[in-house]
């Protein structure tokens, strides 16, 4: 089954809000695919349709957005048009999310147990008191120390670190093939954050787990992902391996992205600075999106937009590329 | 004002002016229950040490940075300096002045006008219901600085360019910006009233890494045109060995280490400094393996006799668990407050 | 200068917000507006529209007391809505009675709002022992029915005074009756969102600027509060209304020889089984739908303000 069929593929996925001042579309005409056991980091940021692609996936999508177009398979089944109900089967037993606030995932007037058993329960045919033995379990392989006491506990009576394992613990209940994590660190502290990093490559490791790791943190993903999706303005504008895109940044806002982030041991007086910020949905523009920020930018990216295409192992979307390979006297 | 000016004013005022000097604050909080629950419970009185017993001192034109984790107090500090909390006991001594002493600091406008603040959420520090103009004004008009409404306007009009946004952006309301607009205006506002002192509570952790770069841009910017001292509160690492001159490490309302930036990077001392150093992402990917430390920071309610930290500490010995630590200077200037490196037990 | 083109900046925005599209999308909200509007102006304008001053004695004609609307037989085309026990024109007396009422809800609510935004500011800001006082009051206060203070002031006003100037000061009565028992509820609001705004960092960054506490409370906090006041506000002037025609029903409020619309109903009450039904009808009519209308403003008020509900 080794990349034969991809465990999750998107197809020109469009996402868009209709509002009273017309359709913002939120995200335009992206595709992407992950493997097994694969981690895919999506990153970008706010604003630039990360989140709500990973929500598509789950069928959590707020109204009033909505899939305007494209496709979603999961292991070639589409499941992208299905109803409510099947959807919902599909979210716990085969897609796990684990989202940013474990607040908002877990109920506080339940004992942690009661979530996890009852979440068991309905993916699998355990019986009670093995459905507990296996939350147990659960609990103890995302490192909750004393999981057979801790099990009895409130939401409340963890701290941040471990509510976000007891949410981990809580998506790997039904051991789904894909998990969509949005910015499962944002709220921890960095070594705590390092600890759930760690946690979840081991995971995938052990369950051939996929995961699609929704941050806006560079640093995160450059720890545990192996493949790189970077968004902009709700398009991708590179994915490929991790080191070429962290390494060998190839489209202008991936490298200037990349040139912004402040690195200890690495002394620069000034930050590299992409000047502006990413255009509100309402004024995207036409062409390239980056375009009006972009330092290499020329007339066509400002009348066409630039699809992916593939450019030494990763995929760009940039202009930029397919004049150099002509040849057409772009160079730097 | 042109780049020679602004050397020689900085070379005449550096030198080693000492700007803040911080002793011994300790602030608790009191997070008891209500007098009548407190009786029926039987339970005492319950103190929140978010700050105990800190000293460091800032020199002109330099930015101190505090860092550590979540509830460790550099937070607390930052609204102690610039008198949003009283201080519990302890010194805090701006530009030979004794601030600690008034009760009402904020109402002193020969030491508060000189001190500004920055805050974190772009979303929350400017009122929504003010135009910009008037949000940037407000230091100018509260303290009378400019009385001509023409030319409080102009001065308006000068502090929104500087700061990278035009002077017509004034007539408009908050929310018609960006975090990373928001929070430039929430500098042009300190910075008009001309303080010298500029305290910054996490300024970029709101923000997305491309903006923040324009801030922390910005920031150091303005710093060398106005011979600004920073105290620099942040929780990220990378952030902080960008912007800082010193760096202290925060851990339970204690520093447990201090140093220049160089020192505190490439050595550091602490076993909690090197937890943290090692805990950041790895952008470089050079594979090297990383052993996150286990454990969380405890409560401050009930912090850990001794070292606060030695429950997670590798080199904890029994003297760790009964004594307190105190600061010890060493001969590159770095002070450390650990059991271990003043043993020799670790380097 | 500036404050008109700000004035008029200011009116585009508005025209633009979320709150005009939202009530430009809602039908009934757009009726009873116009519903509401219309009442003002009809009370506003009543000595000019009005075909008769029912205040004036001399004006009133005994001989055509009880004379029915005009579409019923014996109706008079000069009394379109017929006349009642003392030949006072009906629509001439709707239209001042309304007048009275709105006078008096609006008083009331406006009284009850100053009041009680003013202490609910301070207990929230100041807090300790002023909020425990303050709130304590508060918690006395709502323990009584609204109508039972009112009644209990109205008497010790009626006690207190002069018998000359009972009519005289009726209508101040009323409403300081009125509106010092519906203070409560806006104080508590205002009290609960102060506590809030006031940890916000544009808050402590005014403290920092170095304002004053009075000055913070006033331009920073106040601004920031009055949202769920609007809502309350109008939600209580319709209760106003309400209660002034409860007391004046009950004959403790306005006097009958200027009569709201609740001394109106009260009159016309008696006549309601002996065939005279006008007298009570068109006052209730107009009672209830402008108290239906003014409460349906305050709900879709709520729900335009509170973006979470949508």
């Amino acid at each position: 089954m080794e990349a034969d069929q991809p465990l999750l593929q998107v197809n020109n996925l469009r996402i868009e809000f209709p509002t009273r001042r017309g359709t913002l579309v939120a995200v335009d005409d992206i595709s992407f695919h992950i493997d097994p056991g694969e981690i895919l980091g999506v990153v970008g940021e706010s604003g630039a349709g990360k989140s709500l692609t990973g929500a598509s996936i789950i069928g959590l999508l707020e109204p009033p957005g909505r899939i305007a177009a494209g496709e979603i398979y999961l292991e070639g089944k589409r499941i992208d048009n299905l109803p409510y109900e099947k959807m919902r089967r599909i979210r716990g037993q085969e897609i796990g999310a684990i989202f940013q606030d474990p607040l908002t995932s877990l109920n506080p007037l339940y004992r942690v147990g009661y979530q996890l058993v009852e979440t068991i329960r309905t993916h699998t045919d355990l019986s009670e008191s093995q459905a507990r033995k296996r939350a147990i379990d659960l609990l103890k392989e995302v490192g909750i120390p004393g999981a057979e006491e801790r099990i009895d506990h409130f939401p409340h009576q963890f701290s941040g670190g471990m509510r976000q394992r007891v949410v981990i613990a809580l998506a790997l209940c039904a051991e789904p093939r894909l998990i969509i994590a949005d910015e499962p660190t944002t709220a921890l502290d960095v070594s705590i954050q390092a600890q759930i990093i760690t946690l979840l490559k081991r995971l995938c490791r052990e369950h051939r787990t996929a995961v699609m790791l929704v941050t806006h943190d560079m640093g995160v993903i450059a720890e545990a992902a192996q493949r790189v999706a970077v968004m902009y303005a709700g398009r991708i504008a590179e994915i490929g391996p991790v080191q070429d895109v962290v390494k060998r940044a190839k489209h202008p806002y991936t490298h200037g992205l990349m040139g912004s982030i402040p690195h200890v041991g690495h002394a620069a007086e000034k930050l590299t600075q992409i000047d502006g910020s990413m255009p509100r949905l309402t004024e995207i523009p036409q062409g390239c999106a980056f375009n009006p920020r972009c330092t290499r930018v020329f007339d066509r990216c400002r009348a066409e937009r630039p699809d992916l295409q593939p450019v030494d192992g990763s995929e760009v979307a940039c202009w930029l590329f397919e004049e150099e390979e002509k040849k057409v006297g772009y160079g730097d | 004002m042109t780049e020679q000016a602004v050397r020689t004013r900085r070379t005449v005022a550096s030198g080693d002016e000492t700007v803040l000097h911080v002793d011994e604050l300790v602030r608790y909080f009191d997070v008891s229950p209500p007098f009548l629950n407190r009786v029926i419970e039987r339970s005492g009185r319950q103190l929140v040490k978010a700050v105990d017993g800190i000293s460091f001192d800032i020199k002109r034109g330099e930015t101190f940075s505090l860092v550590g984790e979540s509830g460790c107090g550099k937070s607390t500090v930052a609204r102690l300096v610039v008198g949003l909390y009283q201080p519990t006991a302890g010194s805090l001594m701006f530009e030979g002045t004794e601030l600690a002493d008034h009760k009402d600091r904020l109402r002193v406008p020969e030491i508060q006008s000189r001190m500004q603040m920055i805050f974190q959420d772009p979303y929350a520090s400017l009122n929504p219901r003010w135009r910009v103009s008037d949000i940037i004004a407000e230091p100018i008009t509260a303290r009378r600085l400019i009385s001509d409404r023409p030319q409080v306007k102009q001065r308006v009009g000068e502090l929104l360019t500087q700061v990278g946004l035009s002077p017509a952006d004034g007539e408009k309301y908050p929310h018609e910006f960006s975090g990373g607009q928001r929070q430039r205006i929430s500098i042009a506002r300190a910075l008009a009233g001309e303080p010298e002192f500029l305290v910054c509570d996490e300024p970029t952790s709101a923000l997305d890494v491309s903006v923040q770069a324009q801030i922390l841009n910005l920031m150091k910017e303005l710093q060398l045109t106005y011979n600004l001292t920073y105290l620099f509160i942040s929780h990220d690492l990378a952030v902080v060995y960008h912007v800082s001159t010193k760096v202290g490490v925060m851990y339970l309302g204690r520093l447990v280490e201090w140093a220049d930036k160089k020192t505190l990077f490439e050595k550091p001392r602490h076993p909690y400094t090197r937890m943290l150093l090692d805990a950041i992402p790895d952008l470089e990917m050079t594979g090297r393996a990383r052993t996150p430390v286990a454990g969380e920071v405890p409560s401050p309610i009930n912090p850990p006799s001794g070292c606060p930290f030695h429950p997670r500490c590798p080199h904890a010995e029994d003297r760790c668990t009964r004594e307190r630590p105190t600061a010890l200077e060493l001969n590159d200037g770095a002070h450390v407050a650990c059991h271990a490196v003043e043993e020799n037990r670790i380097s | 200068m500036q404050a008109i083109t700000r004035s008029i900046d200011s009116f585009y925005r508005f025209l633009d917000s979320d709150v005009y599209y939202s009530f430009r999308s809602s039908k009934i909200t757009m009726v009873a507006a116009a519903f509401t509007v219309l009442s003002f102006l009809a009370a506003i304008f009543s000595p000019w529209i009005a075909p008769q001053n029912p205040f004036d004695p001399a004006a009133l004609d005994l001989l055509d007391a009880f004379t029915p609307p005009v579409w019923e037989g014996g109706g008079n085309a000069k009394y379109l809505l017929g006349t009642d026990d003392q030949g006072r024109d009906m629509l001439s007396a709707l239209l001042y009675g309304a007048r009275i009422s709105l006078v008096v809800g609006f008083g009331a609510t406006i009284f009850a709002l100053v009041l009680g935004v003013g202490l609910g500011l301070v207990a929230g800001y100041v807090g300790g022992m002023i909020d425990g006082f303050i709130m304590r009051v508060a918690d006395i206060q709502i323990s009584f029915p609204t109508i039972l203070i009112a009644l209990l002031i109205n008497g010790i006003a009626r006690g207190i005074l002069p018998k000359e100037a009972h009519d005289e000061m009726a209508l101040y009565v009323l409403i300081f009756a009125i509106g010092i028992s519906s203070w409560v509820q806006f104080a508590r609001t205002v009290r609960g969102s102060t506590m809030v705004e006031k940890n916000k960092e544009y808050v402590q960054a005014a403290r920092v600027i170095g304002r004053r506490r009075g000055t913070i409370m006033i331009k920073h906090v106040l601004p920031n509060v009055m949202g769920p006041v609007l809502v309350i506000g109008t939600i209580n002037l319709a209760i106003a209304i309400l209660s002034e025609s409860a007391l004046s029903f009950l004959g403790v409020g306005s006097p009958p020889t200027e009569p709201s619309l609740g001394t109106l109903i009260n009159v016309g009450f008696d006549f309601l089984f002996s065939g005279e039904w006008w007298i009570v009808i068109f006052p209730g009519i107009v009672l209830a739908t402008l108290v239906l209308a003014v409460n349906l403003l305050g709900d879709w008020l709520r729900d335009a303000l509170n973006p979470k509900l949508r």
